[in-house]
């Protein structure tokens, strides 16, 4: 293994520009990542293998969607980030994660969010016996000693989700499916992140709460200058928020680009937006979408 | 009246020594998730410690942080040898490690300070407190005393439960331990955390329980008397704890005393069981225990 001091020698050797041929051999310059994914593979109790090979780049102060349906590994990509895996006996086998300069995918996930990456994780997973209030405190943790700043954090989340205030004091296992959903953004921001890694946040949510939560969310990343990458099976509204996409299948990412282009790809049209201008398709061009698929991946 | 006063009043200060006990189990089943089957053996890995401090000569509050600091770290060395390696892995494998645990701290501390019965004597006499004799009730000033340590050890922990930065962490490493490693909650010191306060815990219940029945190997066996505690009270609140043992401690002097004639005495010793009895089968989560929060 590598001693820290080296690591960081590495990654600053290779920080400057981020330029690698991504699949379909479109290149991408990004100047200032912020989150470097190279070609991780994560394996479960030692032999079930879920991904293979995930490169994704993520740059400074961008919205970044991870796309895909059910078991695509987008969950999978998120915890190998913020390096929740062990506790589900996974772990990155293959590949590297940089993170501000810095590789995290050896460091203990309380270190990971001490240097800014924080996960929502995907039903929310708020401590239903913490009132609403010191449950966003816990987001602070980290920053426990600063007590005058955490303070003005707390009215910072009341300020985003006015609706919180009046439920401060109830315990969070009783409020309602959207609330929980605005505890564990604002329990996110509470830790001041530069990285937010956002875990369906549509998932079981009304489609107008649905739009009210993305909206935020936009509104952070503009507002608090909050780099997010967004896992989401909800594809149209992710690609209204996102700048750019990746999508995931069977463990690997097949397809990304702006969302524009995204939005206009023949395959997202059909299989993830569910538009499609042919009428009836013959069997023949899914399987050529298969065989692609394959050829990418 | 003054006899059934005096009945009760023993009764619950007897109650208040089980919630002591009860107290180290509660505390590390809320961090860690597991029923710590060495709490017995903690309690007298303590005592012991304490007590053959004490013979060396060792003026008291020397031996009680001695002892202290011998516990912190015998915690950290159970998250790095016991609790770390297990992670992630099903709870009633962190139990069985438990049980292992209790059978090594008790041939550790018996290796190392002689399996011998030591007294204890922490100058509380166990006398009738005057002022109450006076009006006809006798009650041991230890047994006060006793009550008025729990107290406070009570009163402390609840306060750092709810006050500080570190208690809610504990309280939610308790609801969602992944989700409180995603807010940088580290799990490995909660553990230590918890389990040095256990210690702690285990250290004033052994003193306490080590100077009414002397320190020797049978106070492990003590936490037999916390289990109809926990029962009654919850696995998972310290609340439940004290009420619980108070309850216990009061129930069971005074069933022995005006039910025990009845049916041939020595109920003081299984009326504990039998009321834990009752309560799994109608209300198996105890008085306090968290009931699963489920919204309808």
């Amino acid at each position: 293994m590598l001693k820290r001091k080296e690591l960081r020698q590495e990654s600053v050797n290779r920080r400057i520009v981020w330029e690698k041929p991504f699949f379909l051999g479109v290149l991408i310059v990004v100047e200032k990542p912020l989150l470097i994914v190279n070609n991780i593979e994560v394996t479960y109790e030692h032999v079930i293998k879920v991904l293979k090979a995930v490169s994704l780049v993520v740059p400074e102060g961008g919205m970044v969607a991870l796309l895909g349906a059910n078991g695509a590994g987008k969950s999978t990509t998120l915890k190998a980030i913020s390096n929740l895996l062990k506790a589900e006996r996974g772990e990155v086998t293959k590949g590297t994660i940089e993170f501000d300069g810095m590789r995290i995918d050896l460091m203990d996930p309380a270190k990971v969010v001490k240097r800014g990456v924080i996960q929502i994780m995907e039903d929310r997973r708020l401590f239903e016996h913490l009132t609403v209030e010191r449950d966003l405190l816990t987001g602070a943790y980290t920053r426990r000693r600063e007590k005058a700043a955490v303070k003005q954090d707390l009215e910072m989340v009341y300020h985003y989700f006015p609706g919180l205030r009046g439920r401060r004091n109830t315990k969070t296992g009783y409020i309602s499916g959207g609330e929980k959903q605005m505890v564990a953004i604002g329990r996110a921001l509470m830790a001041r992140p530069k990285l937010m890694l956002l875990d369906e946040p549509s998932v079981g949510l009304a489609p107008l709460l649905v739009r009210e939560i993305f909206d935020i969310v936009g509104t952070l990343n503009r507002e608090q200058k909050v780099t997010i990458l967004l896992a989401e099976q909800n594809v149209a509204m992710a690609l209204q928020i996102a700048g750019y996409g990746f999508v995931m299948e069977n463990g690997r990412v097949v397809l990304d680009g702006d969302s524009q282009t995204l939005k206009d790809n023949e395959d997202i049209k059909e299989f993830y937006l569910g538009l499609t201008d042919i009428g009836k398709k013959s069997y023949r061009d899914v399987k050529r979408y298969k065989r692609r698929k394959r050829w990418v991946a | 009246m003054l006899f059934f006063l005096e009945v009760i009043l023993s009764g619950l200060l007897a109650g208040v020594m089980y919630s002591l006990v009860a107290i180290g189990f509660v505390l590390i089943l809320k961090a860690s998730g597991v029923f710590n089957f060495a709490q017995g053996a903690m309690v007298l890995f303590a005592a012991l410690t304490f007590v053959c401090l004490l013979e060396k000569a060792i003026p008291f509050w020397a031996a009680f942080f001695i002892t202290l600091a011998v516990m912190i770290v015998l915690a950290v060395a159970i998250e790095r040898i016991v609790l770390r390696p297990l992670v992630a892995k099903p709870p009633i494998i962190l139990f069985m490690a438990t049980i292992g645990l209790a059978f090594f701290l008790e041939g550790l501390g018996q290796g190392i300070w002689g399996a011998d019965v030591h007294g204890l004597n922490i100058g509380i006499p166990d006398d009738p407190f005057e002022w109450l004799m006076n009006k006809g009730i006798l009650i041991s000033q230890f047994d006060l005393v006793a009550a008025f340590i729990a107290a406070i050890l009570v009163t402390v922990l609840v306060l750092f439960f709810h006050k500080t930065a570190t208690g809610t962490a504990l309280m939610a490493v308790s609801d969602d331990p992944e989700a409180a490693q995603s807010v940088g909650i580290s799990l490995r010191w909660i553990w230590v955390i918890t389990w040095s306060i256990s210690g702690f815990v285990a250290l004033v219940a052994g003193i306490m329980w080590g100077t009414r029945l002397g320190v020797q190997y049978s106070l492990s066996l003590i936490v037999l008397k916390a289990l109809p505690v926990l029962i009654l009270g919850g696995f998972e609140s310290i609340a439940g704890a004290i009420i619980a043992g108070l309850i216990i401690g009061a129930s069971e002097k005074l069933a022995d005393v005006y039910i025990g004639p009845y049916v041939g005495g020595g109920l003081e010793n299984f009326f504990p069981y039998f009321l834990a009895m009752v309560f799994l089968c109608f209300r198996p989560y105890g008085l306090f225990g968290r009931e699963a929060i489920e919204r309808v």
